[in-house]
């Protein structure tokens, strides 16, 4: 349960969150949409606590981020996949070792448990035979699934997808959204996906919230928002409509 | 802007900065308890910081040590006899030239090297990803960094005194016509361990200040790969300053 209360946040004079407020129930899939700059990823990042509210709260299973000791807040995050805009691999690593590196530092250490759970989560985002390679000879698209074999390493209750497919050709969008899709089925998580595609929208979206100038401007079913007759809603959708 | 409330301004932000390396300092240490969790990451930049450095050392060593002996015969001319060069140049090198010099250089190569991989990792989320995956970025990065260079640069100290050593005696063997036992002779009349132990206690601190400097300015890095580069050279400048000024500190409460 991730409960969002009068959340503001400024960076120096620019408000980018000007008092966001929802809920999402466990098991839910939602997608949340606004325009590039309008602080999606600030949200996202105050989820998992890599950012402080200058003034209301956020609370994930009963623990204020605020608040939260910083070994109550690492212990959350090992129950969140989190897949970043940029992927953020760690160039260091093979693609092996970064997708086992948090079950590595929290303690698994047989090699042959941890190949075989690459191995696993690797075909699950439809690769293999990559795992000794380093990101940096990897594809974009490559990439985005690659962290998305980490974020799923350590059976997260929580997903959280930041812009999935943005800077995809439409077909691998295609095959990301389908990943998206059929992970969710697999794992019973609750999934947060930050884009700004329509289509990811559609398809795989239960709920739609849309943030505009720093508020939740527009928080429903992807149907709802496809027929809202408000020039604002209707005005992105024609925008983000096309892939 | 008035040049009063500049300068208001900057000290402000100086003892800010101040408090928030204090911060991390006490961070870094309170994760030390951790190190066995996984120790490849301590030994991995203990080879990076130590043998990683060593050809840089010996030539910093060896060159210093033989200009040190020419200075010193230069200086002594007409004044002194040659005879107490090798205390003199030893001297000198245990206390300043070896532990500060080695400092600087390691400053330049390991200090600029952490901020730039660690700041590298900050603009591309890399940071952020750790942290996503439960990992203290301070455990799994600063850590082991500070820790490997509080523990290598007195050792590279201490083989820079050596090799620093050996080159003066070179330069007075070979130019000044000094005997290998009037030189070590000297060394030896006034050597005093003080002077040796002051010198590797003194390392101690700089290499401490270097990689926490690397690591703070490393983490606070913005602006893609231009804010790379410039975290580099701000590590470097404030770790050379910051050596300086310990050492001219630890100067006064050593000797
Ligand atoms: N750490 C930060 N420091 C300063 N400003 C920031 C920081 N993070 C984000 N911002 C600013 O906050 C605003 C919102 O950024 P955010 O990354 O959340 O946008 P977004 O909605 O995710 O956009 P996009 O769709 O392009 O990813 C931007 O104007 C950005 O410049
Ligand atoms: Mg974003």
């Amino acid at each position: 349960m991730i409960e969002i209360n009068e959340l503001r946040k400024s960076f120096d004079a620019q408000q980018v969150l000007r008092g966001v407020s929802f809920s999402i129930a466990d098991g839910e899939t939602v997608a949340i949409i606004g325009q590039s700059g309008c602080g999606k990823s600030v949200l996202l990042k105050h989820i998992i606590g890599l950012l402080q509210p200058d003034s209301g709260s956020v609370v994930v299973d009963g623990h204020n981020i605020a608040t939260a000791s910083e070994e109550q807040i690492y212990a959350l995050r090992r129950k969140i996949g989190f897949l970043f805009q940029s992927a953020a691999l760690f160039d260091s690593m093979t693609v092996f070792e970064n997708i086992v590196l948090g079950l590595w530092e929290h303690g698994e250490r047989e090699e042959a448990k941890l190949r075989h759970i690459a191995e696993e989560k690797l075909s699950m985002v439809g690769l293999r035979g990559i795992l000794d390679q380093k990101p940096a000879s990897l594809s974009g698209g490559m990439r985005k699934r690659v962290g998305l074999a980490r974020a799923l390493a350590m059976n997260p209750k929580y997903l959280f997808y930041d812009e999935p497919t943005t800077g995809l050709d439409p077909v691998t969008s295609d095959q990301i959204d389908d990943l998206i899709l059929s992970v969710t089925k697999q794992y019973q998580a609750t999934n947060l996906i930050i884009t700004h595609d329509m289509f990811t929208v559609q398809r795989i979206a239960k709920r739609v919230i849309f943030l505009s100038n720093g508020l939740v401007y527009f928080d429903g079913t992807p149907q709802e928002l496809e027929n809202s007759i408000d020039p604002i809603v209707q005005q992105f959708i024609e925008r983000f409509g096309k892939r | 802007m008035n040049i009063i409330s500049y300068i208001g301004q900057k000290t402000i932000n100086f003892f800010e900065e101040f408090g928030e390396i204090s911060r991390l300092f006490g961070r870094t240490i309170a994760y030390v308890k951790d190190i066995g969790k996984d120790r490849s990451l301590l030994l991995k930049q203990m080879e990076h910081i130590g043998t990683g450095s060593l050809p840089l050392v010996i030539i910093v060593g060896f060159f210093t040590g033989m200009v040190s002996s020419w200075q010193a015969a230069y200086q002594f001319k007409g004044l002194i006899s040659n005879g107490f060069i090798g205390s003199a140049v030893s001297r000198a090198i245990f206390i300043e030239l070896g532990p500060v010099l080695t400092a600087i250089v390691i400053a330049g190569r390991v200090g600029a090297s952490i901020a730039a991989e660690l700041g590298t990792m900050k603009v591309t989320e890399q940071i952020d990803a750790l942290e996503s995956l439960g990992i203290s970025p301070i455990r799994y990065l600063s850590t082991p960094r500070v820790i490997a260079a509080m523990v290598m640069m007195p050792i590279l100290t201490i083989f820079a005194n050596a090799i620093a050593l050996i080159g003066a005696f070179a330069v007075a063997n070979f130019f000044l016509d000094i005997t290998g036992k009037v030189f070590f002779d000297s060394v030896q009349r006034l050597f005093h361990l003080k002077d040796v132990f002051g010198g590797i206690f003194k390392s101690i601190f700089f290499g401490t200040v270097t990689a926490l400097i690397g690591v703070h300015v490393g983490l606070r890095t913005t602006g893609g790969a231009e804010g790379v580069g410039l975290s580099c050279i701000r590590a470097f400048v404030i770790s050379a300053a910051m050596i300086l000024i310990l050492d001219y500190t630890l100067w006064t409460i050593i000797f």
